[in-house]
């Protein structure tokens, strides 16, 4: 039998322990005590019950002597520091798929990081780029999806992107993360899988703003179809194929953000245009918005390609430069582009 | 404990301890002579790895012929297809020999391919049934075919013409130089090493020699690359290296003889049929499998438009990752008889040329303005340059402005990974790192063709990467660089084309303008290099002034119109736009242009 390594007990690291369960034991690491107990006693994690397969383990080195394969499923913010500490137990043989949204950023001198700055491609690094930068592992992949914990856990149907160069890992994913409810498909296009799963981000903070404003579907079909097109101009722009932005992994997981209200980035548009102040929902929410800072990026990237994105640059005006949310959609609704598909 | 066999001044030092005794290797003396030249890493050429290629040639032909077929069979799949392969083979043979002849072609050629193998061929396609393989006069000119490009890939290696080579070519360079230097004899010697500058870890990479097998990989720009790549080596002490030379350059009798004794081995370029590619990458594998160094051009022909490049042919890259593999699988015996103990390892490196100008550079600039696009049509008429031209080059060194950079990148192995000294491979934070278990797939080494594939790609990478990092910029690469930007930016709506036809008067830059951009991209150059993206020659970082004067006086000196020069005025033109974009190209890849 197969044995299943899985890196974070959050939310989706609990799911996908359960879902891999199904074909192999599962060798779930955990940071805290309190959280091993849970589910080495109560069998119960995050309000979900745990799978017999699925063990805890406090020890990253125990993971890696034990699994050849390896699900890191951790927040982008301590995905480099999660990596450096598990990097002195993998070896080439290690194959990881990680399914951390979220992109490091390398900036050459200390820029002030409050205001974007023009990102090149060398500046920002995917999940994958970081397994790779800090750990001798090669074969890599990244999982990404209409994925939301919670439908997984009640065993809801939905399906995935496995995507990685190698054929192997695409194989080796396959059966591990398979399931009744749960499909799996490949791709080769690790790049624009990892920035779908990225980029939907700012979007899930404009859906979360048009239902503060109370508007309905139209408005947030606009959003969707229009911010699916910056999505894609920027993965273009980084090296990335159009394709993936089609898949499961772009327009699937993008429909699924912004139609889910329970999301932190949905959360912060949504208060933002109920009148609170960004620094006050920020401190209150006491969590990491992945999108906020995915905001900044994309308008650094859209600096340096010379894109005009109009969604990235009405979110920009308002969360980075104080501008009103009755001024974006004016800018938004009024701007110059007028074509409709202008993206292959 | 491995027992080493002590040998002249490369291994020794004994040890005993209580209970075994044994020799430990010493670290390799590094010592440059006055000439500048280091000593040879293995001191006698008999027990140089090329020098048992030759040995053994008979057998290493035989070894050759027997896998090139069973891949090539393998790759058939069926022996119904094998035939479609041979019957297309054919065809094209008969097409090159009709179209593109050359001298040094066997004067049976047509005979075999027209008369022998055609008839062979149709006469098993009438008659045989190919259920049950190949009929045995198929299977016969089957090896016939595999036999003659195999006997016409491999070369072999002489020391004699190596000793005279290595005696006698810098002696003529000495004396061909002396007639361009004021005729101070004694001062010449100095002068060709002061010109060709080589950079890098070249301890380093001498240590290696003795640790595993060595593949270099420069950048292409010229057809005298090999000839100064071939030199630098030898300068830095390694053992003759076997590289690839293009048959076209086999047409010249004196370097034909010369290169075919000194290690080359023909690549036939017209020749694109899958038997010979098959052949020709058997080769590359097997000679780097038995440990001996070799040397190719990873972008397989001389940069046209006169970039660094931008990709890599992957096949003969393909090869270098199956060798390594397979010397994991299997204890593959070592040519060399010296270190006993050379492990079964790859080591790549990189290597950058960088010349002010280039002397083909007309041919190649246009080829690539004609081509674009097309490459698969281009057929390749090129000569090596003449002897003239080769002359002016070889002055041209000992002139008081030119120099070549020759850079060599860092030792990797073939994932990528920086060595040590004793060729261990080393992760970021300096830890061991067990290359072998890349191939490990369920606990056991396998072969898997599509990971491999994806390894070599990613070995691409690494090269190209260090092309870039180790890219020495000199004048000529910015003066041209900045001209042609600025001219670009001042017409905004032509095209490539439309700038290279810009009349004379509309290619004047004001100077004071022209000096602030040099100015500005000056200092992103510094800064990118702080960052390792790559170097800048010490040139350039000289009075501003200076370094336009340095460029413009080095910039494609032998072409009759100058890529960039001077007006009366004192402001900036160039002679020739086509040149100006070919060495402006050299400078394509780092994003500079955004800044301008």
């Amino acid at each position: 039998m197969s044995y299943y390594g899985v890196i974070g007990s959050g939310n989706f690291g609990t799911a996908m322990a359960n879902v891999m369960a199904l074909n192999g034991k599962v060798l779930i690491y955990v940071r805290r005590q309190e959280v091993y107990d849970n589910i080495l006693h109560k069998r119960f994690n995050r309000g979900q019950k745990m799978h017999p397969n699925v063990r805890p383990t406090l020890s990253l080195e125990e993971v890696a002597e034990n699994c050849k394969i390896i699900v890191p499923l951790v927040p982008s913010s301590n995905f480099r520091d999660m990596m450096k500490k598990a990097a002195p137990c993998l070896t080439p043989e290690h194959i990881l798929i990680h399914g951390t949204k979220g992109l490091g950023l390398s900036i050459p001198s200390k820029t002030e990081m409050d205001k974007a700055i023009p990102l090149r491609r060398e500046y920002i690094q995917t999940m994958s780029d970081i397994i790779q930068q800090e750990s001798v592992v090669i074969r890599v992949g990244c999982l990404s999806g209409p994925n939301l914990s919670k439908e997984i856990a009640n065993n809801e149907p939905t399906a995935t992107v496995v995507a990685s160069r190698f054929d192997e890992v695409i194989s080796k994913g396959k059966e591990a993360l398979r399931g009744s409810m749960f499909r799996v498909y490949g791709s080769h296009d690790v790049l624009g899988v990892e920035l779908a799963g990225v980029l939907k981000n700012i979007m899930a903070l404009g859906a979360g703003m048009l239902r503060g404003l109370n508007f309905g579907e139209n408005s947030k079909a606009m959003l969707i179809s229009r911010g699916l097109g910056e999505m894609i101009k920027l993965g273009n722009a980084l090296g990335a194929d159009t394709t993936a932005f089609l898949g499961v992994a772009g327009v699937g997981d993008l429909v699924a953000t912004c139609s889910s209200h329970l999301s932190r980035n949905h959360t912060v548009g949504y208060r933002l245009a109920k009148g609170e102040e960004l620094q006050a929902i920020v401190t209150d929410m006491n969590q990491v918005v992945e999108g906020i800072k995915t905001v900044r990026i994309a308008k650094g990237i859209a600096m340096y390609y010379q894109l005009e994105l109009p969604i990235v640059e009405g979110l920009y005006r308002v969360l980075y430069e104080g501008d009103s949310i009755a001024n974006c959609m004016e800018y938004l609704m009024s701007h110059g582009f007028d074509k409709d598909v202008d993206f292959y | 404990m491995k027992v080493l066999i002590p040998s002249l001044n490369l291994y020794f030092g004994i040890c005993f301890t209580h209970h075994i005794n044994f020799i430990l290797p010493m670290s390799l003396k590094h010592e440059i002579d006055e000439q500048g030249e280091y000593n040879f890493v293995i001191p006698n050429i008999k027990d140089w790895p090329i020098y048992d290629v030759n040995q053994q040639k008979t057998e290493f032909l035989q070894d050759l012929i027997a896998r090139t077929k069973e891949k090539i069979k393998e790759m058939a799949g069926s022996p119904k297809k094998l035939h479609d392969i041979l019957a297309r083979t054919r065809y094209l043979e008969q097409i090159r020999i009709q179209e593109e002849p050359w001298r040094v072609d066997p004067s049976d050629d047509w005979r075999f391919w027209h008369k022998k193998v055609r008839k062979v061929l149709l006469k098993s396609a009438t008659q045989h049934n190919y259920d049950n393989g190949l009929s045995a006069s198929e299977e016969a000119i089957f090896d016939d075919i595999i036999s003659r490009y195999a006997h016409e890939i491999v070369g072999s290696f002489r020391p004699k013409t190596y000793h005279l080579a290595s005696k006698v070519l810098p002696r003529f360079l000495s004396r061909l130089l002396n007639t361009f230097s004021s005729r101070k004899f004694f001062k010449v010697k100095y002068r060709l090493k002061d010109r060709l500058k080589i950079t890098g870890q070249i301890e380093l990479i001498r240590e290696l020699a003795t640790k595993g097998t060595l593949v270099v990989v420069p950048t292409h720009f010229s057809n005298l690359d090999s000839v100064l790549v071939g030199w630098s080596l030898h300068t830095i002490g390694l053992p003759a290296f076997l590289y690839g030379a293009g048959l076209n350059l086999f047409n010249s009798r004196i370097f034909g003889y010369f290169m075919s004794r000194l290690g080359a081995y023909r690549l036939d370029r017209r020749k694109k049929n899958p038997l010979y590619m098959e052949a020709l990458k058997m080769y590359s594998q097997i000679v780097v499998e038995r440990g001996c160094h070799s040397l190719f051009f990873p972008g397989g022909t001389r940069s046209r438009s006169g970039s660094i490049e931008t990709r890599l042919k992957l096949g003969l890259l393909g090869t270098i990752v199956e060798a390594q593999r397979r010397n994991f699988v299997e204890d593959i015996p070592k040519y060399g008889k010296e270190p006993t103990d050379r492990g079964n390892k790859v080591f790549i490196v990189p290597l950058v040329l960088n010349y002010h100008f280039v002397l083909e550079a007309k041919r190649l600039i246009d080829q690539h303005l004609k081509q674009s696009g097309k490459e698969k049509y281009y057929i390749d008429k090129d000569v090596f340059p003449s002897s003239k031209k080769a002359y002016e080059f070889l002055a041209s060194m000992v002139g008081e402005r030119s120099e070549i950079l020759l850079s060599f990148g860092k030792p990797i192995d073939i994932f990528g990974h920086p060595v040590d000294s004793e060729g261990n491979s080393l992760d970021s934070n300096g830890n061991f790192v067990d290359i072998e278990n890349y191939f490990v797939s369920n606990g056991k080494m396998s072969e898997d063709k599509q990971r491999d594939e994806e390894y070599t790609r990613l070995l691409g990478e690494h090269i190209l990467k260090q092309f870039y990092q180790y890219n020495v910029v000199i004048s000529s690469d910015l003066i041209a660089f900045i001209a042609f930007e600025l001219l670009k930016k001042r017409n905004p709506k032509f095209d490539i084309f439309g700038l290279l036809r810009l009349p004379e008067e509309e290619r004047v830059i004001d100077y004071n303008d022209y000096i602030e951009t040099v100015e500005k991209i000056r200092k992103e150059l510094n800064i990118r290099a702080k960052l390792g993206e790559l170097q800048v020659a010490d040139h350039l970082n000289t009075d501003i002034h200076r370094l336009v004067n340095h460029g413009l006086s080095n910039i494609g000196l032998y072409h009759t119109e100058r890529p960039v020069r001077k007006t009366e005025n004192g402001d900036i033109t160039s002679d020739n736009m086509n040149l100006l974009y070919y060495y402006h190209n050299r400078l394509l890849g780092y994003e500079l242009e955004k800044l301008i």
